[in-house]
């Protein structure tokens, strides 16, 4: 393998991040879509981004039991998108549940974009719902 | 018009964003508006961790059945990409040549370019936390959305049926387990269930017994009523008026689209669906129990 072959794909992480763009409603703020996207891209923190999780649902995305795969309690799946019983329920429908305690979504209907940044990269701030 | 959501097997493929060893670091404007173009227009984007050293073993990406494109600043060398699990080939795009999003999109074209058949995501989820399995939604929705699995439990069945924008189940579920997430209010949005929303709800359910006892009738009389008037009005215009008048009640009470209210089927007809459902959902819980006792009677033949 040359040096110049790409090593990873955010592998042994501490946990995933998921950020759902939403992007076939007007549900969700365009500026805080716009701003927690910015900063996952500033962060150097590997991500997956979706276009509309609710979509991959009703479609049973197989791409969303790779989404929700690996997450636990010490490394949770954390999720920027909107409500929490939503989130959960999608993935429930798809036939791809998120495991209890193995994941937190971070509401960006009601949160500021700093407060879920904050919440998926895992440093401070408020406690988010599971 | 709402029409069905592309099958799993025609996904499109996802886009690797790659900045890691190889290739350049974007600058953060660039950077967002890839990513913020490729989301738009419908591509799953995976941003990997960059590598750790240079000494670190290799992980090439995996794809889980989806085509996959990596996307990069190559500088006009890109690099090798193999799929962990040897499923998919990978295509290299350089960013440097040409806009990304066309060469995304000229990439996929022997696969899937997604938003083909502008499907909204607009259906119900059910919280089965919450839910009963009353089976009112069921009943009550015209457009069978709704079905119930071999063990009797109600499920989401035709999400592509649903009306756009119509939540009208959910304001008639009394247990306030139907969500829509793209809704604009808690709690049918998926915000969190308060004892209010729960009275209010089983509010709603006694307003539609006193509109008469049976709220489907009088979703159709007024329907009729309407569709009546605008038969015998001579100008078109003023009579449309006159049935966007009557509608306007009902839809304020329940939320319901005009497309929805003009096509309401008869009392007659739901509690016919209503009947077929329930007769289904017991030949299903029949040819179970059929099920089990055979099996228990093999079981009991053979001794185990």
């Amino acid at each position: 393998m040359s040096d110049r072959e790409p090593r990873t794909e955010g592998r042994g992480d501490s946990g995933r991040i998921l950020y759902c763009h939403c992007a076939y409603a007007k549900v969700v703020p365009v500026e805080t879509k716009r701003e927690v996207l910015e900063q996952l891209g500033a962060s150097g923190a590997a991500f997956e981004a979706v276009p509309d999780l609710c979509e991959m649902s009703a479609r049973k995305d197989p791409a969303l039991a790779r989404l929700c795969a690996g997450g636990s309690e010490s490394a949770k799946l954390r999720i920027a998108a909107c409500y929490p019983r939503a989130v959960r329920w999608l993935f429930h429908a798809a036939g791809t549940p998120l495991a209890k305690g193995a994941f937190e979504v971070h509401n960006m209907r009601e949160q500021s974009a700093s407060e879920v940044v904050a919440g998926v990269l895992n440093q401070e701030g408020e406690p988010a719902a599971t | 018009m709402n029409t069905h959501p592309e099958p799993a097997s025609s996904r499109p493929p996802r886009v690797v964003l790659y900045e890691g060893r190889g290739a350049a670091h974007l600058k953060a404007g660039r950077r967002f508006e890839v990513l913020h173009e490729l989301l738009e227009a419908g591509y799953a984007v995976t941003r990997p961790a960059p590598a750790p050293s240079l000494d670190h073993e290799a992980a090439v990406t995996e794809s889980h059945g989806e085509a996959l494109i990596v996307l990069g600043e190559f500088g006009g060398g890109a690099p090798r990409w193999e799929d962990r699990a040897g499923r998919a080939a990978i295509e290299v795009v350089d960013l440097a040549h040409g806009d990304p999003l066309d060469r995304v999109h000229s990439s996929s074209e022997q696969d899937h370019a997604p938003r083909q058949n502008g499907w909204l995501p607009w259906f119900p989820v059910i919280d089965y936390d919450r839910c009963t399995n009353c089976m009112q939604c069921l009943s009550f929705c015209l457009f069978d959305v709704y079905g119930v699995d071999p063990e009797g439990k109600i499920q989401v069945r035709n999400e592509s049926n649903c009306k756009t924008n119509c939540p009208a189940c959910s304001r008639v579920c009394p247990d306030v387990a139907i969500l829509f997430p793209k809704y604009k209010k808690g709690p049918i949005n998926g915000d969190q269930v308060r004892s209010e929303d729960v009275q209010s709800e089983a509010m709603k359910v006694d307003i539609s017994a006193l509109l008469g006892g049976d709220i489907y009738s009088t979703l159709r009389d007024r329907s009729q009523n309407a569709r009546k008037r605008f038969s015998t009005e001579r100008d078109e215009s003023k009579a449309l008026l006159e049935r966007k008048k009557c509608l306007k009640q009902l839809k304020k009470d329940l939320d319901i689209p005009d497309e929805v209210l003009m096509t309401l089927p008869s009392a007659g007809e739901i509690e016919e669906r209503a009947r077929r459902a329930k007769e289904k959902m017991e030949k299903r819980k029949a040819r179970s129990k059929s099920e089990q006792d055979r099996r228990s009677a093999t079981t009991e033949e053979w001794g185990i």
